[in-house]
């Protein structure tokens, strides 16, 4: 069973009609008996990092997260969900879940933000993960900020608006993607359905 | 790069997509949801639906119609129509919008903007502007085009972003309909003025008009409706056309 952590931020159903797409179960839950009882967890959020860690610090979430992380779960982060595992955020200079290493930093070069629409992702690393999916291909982004790794081996996809980003991070189990692969098209659904399949991260 | 958005647009009224000129004389434009499925393949970045009626009973009949396309389609959406308060915004995105556009209902009352920015995010808050040339200005038009507010096109844009809208989808109600051309004027001032992405709309009739409004109108997206509803042109040509002339658009894959 796959669980969708409802943390009270941003729109949770798009995450789940996604999923019923593919066919696979699914629940949206904020228990944390049931998170940990889940085979794969997904955090999804759209929305400021401040909000989303003090909700989820709120409800004990933060260290349920850690700690499934830690026990080598499939963890998927979108959007905030992928910004909230690095160390801190600039967004409210808020300290996020530590799991990765590395700032969220805010676009700078651009006039207008947040980024909203479609943009290219290239891709940096092998993994069967991106079965399926070409380089450069467009997924869609809603973002004001983006991850900054400190370990480069963990940037997986790389994005530029104004600057290059992380918009897609691969860390032994986790997988954390800036863009939505829920609104993305049929590329998005392949790279979803790729992550849900249990594909080995690592070509 | 981020690429320009092509958007259909899908007018309804009672179920159905119609579409007027200059916001009167409706024609019948089909099924939504089946539109809106159609549009997805052929490679529409995103859809905007707007209920022009707007009455309570339209409402079940928009939801219904809501729930069934955030089934269908893989793109995101925006719902607008007679939205009033945060529980109206709610109920939309519960149904599975991604996007909620406010008009009147924000211009009577713009604490709504802030109040639904503030519970779902601004990417969610979509400001629709109906602006009219009035003299030498732009006027903004509320209650579907019906009422001049007397107040700048511009200066309202600009007052709404620093409440909270992430988007604002510009409708110039002189080109509305016409098929010659986008508001290149209008939508490059308003562009120019707020730093959140400007949807153009109204008037778009061939694909050199696209070009224009990017170039020129310094949209970030464009709309249009009857253009494809009646199938005078498909999204992939205006994309291809776009392509040629160095404009970045989204291909398929």
């Amino acid at each position: 069973m796959i669980v969708v952590i409802d943390y009270g931020i941003g729109n949770l159903a798009s995450v789940k009609n996604g999923l019923d797409k593919l066919g696979v179960e699914s629940k949206i839950s904020s228990d944390l008996l049931v998170i940990k009882k889940a085979d794969t967890l997904i955090l999804p959020g759209v929305g400021a990092a401040g909000q989303g860690m003090k909700n989820l610090k709120e409800k004990g979430l933060d260290k349920v997260i850690v700690e499934e992380i830690k026990m080598g779960k499939p963890f998927l982060g979108i959007c905030l969900g992928m910004q909230l595992l690095f160390e801190k955020s600039e967004e409210g200079n808020v300290n996020c879940l530590r799991i990765l290493k590395g700032q969220v930093k805010k676009f700078k070069k651009m006039r207008k933000v947040p980024q909203i629409g479609w943009n290219q992702v290239k891709i940096k690393q092998r993994s069967n993960l991106f079965k399926g999916i070409g380089n450069e291909s467009y997924f869609y982004f809603v973002n004001s900020f983006y991850c900054l790794p400190k370990d480069q081996e963990v940037v997986a996809g790389v994005t530029n608006y104004g600057e290059n980003f992380a918009s897609i991070v691969i860390k032994d189990n986790i997988l954390g993607v800036q863009f939505h692969p829920e609104k993305s098209g049929l590329v998005g659904f392949k790279l979803l359905e790729n992550f849900v399949k249990g594909a080995n991260y690592v070509g | 790069m981020l690429a320009k958005r092509i958007i259909p647009c899908l007018d309804m009224t009672q179920g159905r997509v119609v579409k007027g000129i200059q916001f009167v004389n409706f024609r019948d434009a089909g099924d939504p949801v089946k539109l809106a499925k159609e549009y997805d393949k052929q490679g529409a970045d995103e859809l905007v639906f707007l209920d022009i009626t707007a009455t309570v009973e339209n409402r079940d009949i928009l939801l219904d119609v809501v729930r069934k396309t955030a089934k269908e389609v893989v793109i995101p959406f925006s719902v607008g129509g007679g939205v009033r308060t945060v529980s109206d915004m709610r109920t939309i995105l519960r149904a599975g919008a991604d996007k909620v556009s406010v008009n009147t209902g924000a211009f009577k009352n713009p604490k709504l903007i802030s109040d639904c920015a503030k519970e779902f995010g601004s990417q969610c808050v979509v400001l629709s502007l109906d602006g009219k040339k009035v003299g030498k200005d732009w006027n903004v038009f509320i209650n579907g085009g019906r009422t001049d507010t007397r107040v700048s096109a511009i200066d309202w844009a600009k007052k709404a972003v620093k409440f909270g809208a992430g988007e604002i989808l510009l409708t110039s109600i002189d080109t509305d309909g016409t098929k010659k051309g986008f508001n290149v004027a209008l939508t490059r001032q308003v562009s120019q003025a707020v730093s959140v992405p400007v949807i153009a709309s109204g008037g778009a009739g061939k694909l050199k008009d696209f070009v224009e409004i990017f170039n020129k109108g310094f949209a970030d997206a464009a709309l249009a409706a009857s253009l494809f509803h009646f199938g005078e042109l498909t999204i992939q040509e205006v994309k291809d056309y776009l392509n040629e002339r160095d404009i970045p658009v989204r291909s398929l894959l």
